[in-house]
Formats: C-alpha cells, structure tokens, sequence
C-alpha cells in the first residue's frame, strides 16, 4: 500500500512537469494548452491556450492548424445585451509585455470537421501561426467535457 | 424596491401570516415587463426531456427553478455554463434536489432527446435537457424573453446565437433573476439561494 503511494508521488510531479513545460520560440512562450473531450466526431473540439509575449514588438496569433481538425478557427466568445455569439476572430493580439489568455468565454480555438472523436487522456498537436513570431507547435491534452482549465499553470 | 421594503417591513409587523399572505398576493401579479421572462404558470409550451418525458412549464411549479437556454454542438459558453452551474449544485449541496436545472435547446434540429440525453448524461444526473418542434422551442423562448438566431458557417455548418443567462423562478413560478453568463460566481449561489427560500 506504502510503496506505490509514494512511487506515484514521486512519478507524478515528474511527469506533470515534463507535459507542463512551456513551448518558447523567440519572445512568444505558449503554455498551459487544453482541450475538452467531444462527444463523437461531428462537435467542434475546443482550444484554450496562453501566450506571453515578453519582447517589445507586438504580435498576433493569425492562424491555428491541427492534424486532428479540417477546419480550425479562431473565435471570440462576445455576449451583447446578454446574447452570446462567437464571431470569427481574423487575430488574436499579443502585445508586447503581456500575456493573453485563450480561456472559456473568451478567445477561443473551434476545431471543427474533427478526425475523430477527442477522449479524455488523449492529446493532439496544434500549431500556433503568428504575425511576426513564426510557427509555435505544442501538444494539447484533452481534459474532461466538465473542465475549467488547463492542469498545467501558465508560464508567467 | 423601497417600497416592497416597506411593505414587507409593515406586514411583518401585524405577524408572519399576515406577511406571508401579502408577499404572495404582491408576487402573484402578472410580471408586466415585457422585457422579463413571464411567469411559468402563465407559459405555454410543451417539450420533451432527454428521458422522452412530457415537459410543461405548469409541471414545474411545485419546486424552484433554473432554466437556461444552449445547443450540444456549442463549444465554449454551453460547457462552460453546465460546468459553472455543477458547481453552484456542489456548493448547494443536498439542497439543489429540491431545484429543477433545466437546459432548452434552441437547436432543435440537431438536439433530439437521444442527443441530448448524452450530452447531459455527462454533467450532474439531477440536470434535464429539453427540446421539442421548433413552434415550440420558439413558444418557450418567447415566454422566457430569450433570443436565438441560426448562424450559417463553412460547408453547411452553422453555429447558434443566443441568450445566455441564467433563469431564476421561486416555487410557484414567479421569475427571481437573471445570472449572467459572466457574473462573479460568489454572487451566483446567494441569488439561487434568495430564490429558494
């Protein structure tokens, strides 16, 4: 009983910190991605990401792409007059010095025209495009349909 | 307000029946707002739950309730609202069985009750999930003030614009209020609780 308690405890922030480990190209550091599992193929998947852009140049995610998704886009959650509506977002600023969120209600990935199927436990890789700081690839875990945030903490 | 204070302060005064019968006939007027959801007993709707039960506002005036409208195909505000209100029933506690949680889908096309009834079956087992015709889905948004709207996307997809509040009604189904999709949660469970009592 001892034994496997503590060989979990010593495995587990190991490995969480390995997953959680930031992906920096240039000034831009991306963390903390997730998803939520979908139920079947044909509902969008979603993606929530952060992004810190510590140079002094602003940027912007221009684009996402994943192999797990024929159609990604960038969305924004606006509710108006306590309507929600998600318009395309054309891109998402990343100013110099700060750090921007793609979290629930919010700027968001869709993922739509799915694979497969996005199970709990499983991950799949997206590929961030910004204006100025190239390409950023990172993996994405696939937390539950009840989640509420990325396991991992955002890169500060 | 300062005057249902008022009156409120003089009728407990005369003693707590006295109370109770004033505040009931000061709540039973008709809502004349017609920006404020109507009353259930003066709705007029018939739906099906994810079970395949009959579903009609009169049904609903025994218990408190909270209703909010969405669509399973929705990605971020839907999710996000059932996981919000888990959390309200968790901080509830035994308390929310006494409260019917509902969900209207204004997607009516793709949420029959078999999809519906998997979607929900992943959040808390006391939620319902409604959909019916469209004549009747609008009947319903209509009686709740609530707005939706088809949003063509790429390749025949499309999305759904809509209300996202949350619909509070005491026990006999007089409306109590609007949590909004991007309150302060601390604020969420005292108003449930306000209309519980």
């Amino acid at each position: 009983m001892f034994k496997p308690l503590l060989f979990t405890a010593l495995l587990l922030p190991a490995a969480a910190f390995a997953e959680c480990e930031p992906v920096v190209v240039g000034d831009l550091s991306v963390s903390a991605p997730w998803s939520r599992a979908t139920i079947g193929a044909s509902r969008p998947a979603v993606f929530y990401v952060t992004i810190t852009n510590s140079g002094s140049e602003d940027d912007a995610l221009t684009n996402i792409a994943s192999p797990v998704a024929g159609m990604p886009m960038l969305h924004e959650t606006v509710v108006k007059d306590g309507i929600a509506s998600m318009p395309h977002a054309m891109s998402i600023p990343v100013p110099a010095g700060e750090t921007m969120r793609l979290a629930p209600g919010s700027y968001h990935g869709m993922l739509m025209d799915l694979t497969g199927a996005q199970k709990e436990g499983d991950s799949f890789p997206v590929t961030l495009s910004f204006q100025n700081g190239g390409d950023v690839t990172i993996d994405v875990p696939v937390l539950s349909l009840r989640a509420e945030e990325a396991e991992c903490a955002a890169a500060p | 307000m300062r005057r249902r204070t008022l009156i409120g302060g003089l009728a407990g005064t005369v003693g707590a029946m006295g109370f109770m019968l004033g505040l009931g006939a000061w709540r039973s007027r008709p809502v004349a707002d017609p920006k404020l959801p109507l009353p259930l007993s003066q709705m007029d709707w018939t739906l099906t739950d994810h079970l395949g039960a009959t579903v009609q506002p009169q049904d609903w005036l025994n218990l408190p309730v909270m209703v909010f409208f969405g669509f399973t195909w929705c990605p971020d505000v839907c999710p996000t609202t059932l996981v919000d209100i888990e959390s309200w029933l968790v901080e509830l506690g035994p308390e929310a069985d006494r409260l019917i949680v509902a969900l209207i889908t204004v997607d009516p096309e793709r949420d029959t009750p078999e999809v519906l009834a998997d979607y929900i079956g992943y959040f808390d087992p006391r939620m319902l999930a409604l959909t019916g015709p469209a004549p009747e889905i609008a009947k319903a948004a209509e009686a709740f003030r609530v707005r939706y709207e088809k949003i063509p996307q790429d390749e025949g997809d499309y999305t759904m614009n809509h209300t996202a509040g949350v619909f509070l009604f005491r026990r006999g189904g007089s409306f109590a209020g609007i949590i909004d999709f991007h309150e302060d949660r601390r604020f969420a469970v005292p108003k449930i609780r306000r209309a519980m009592e």
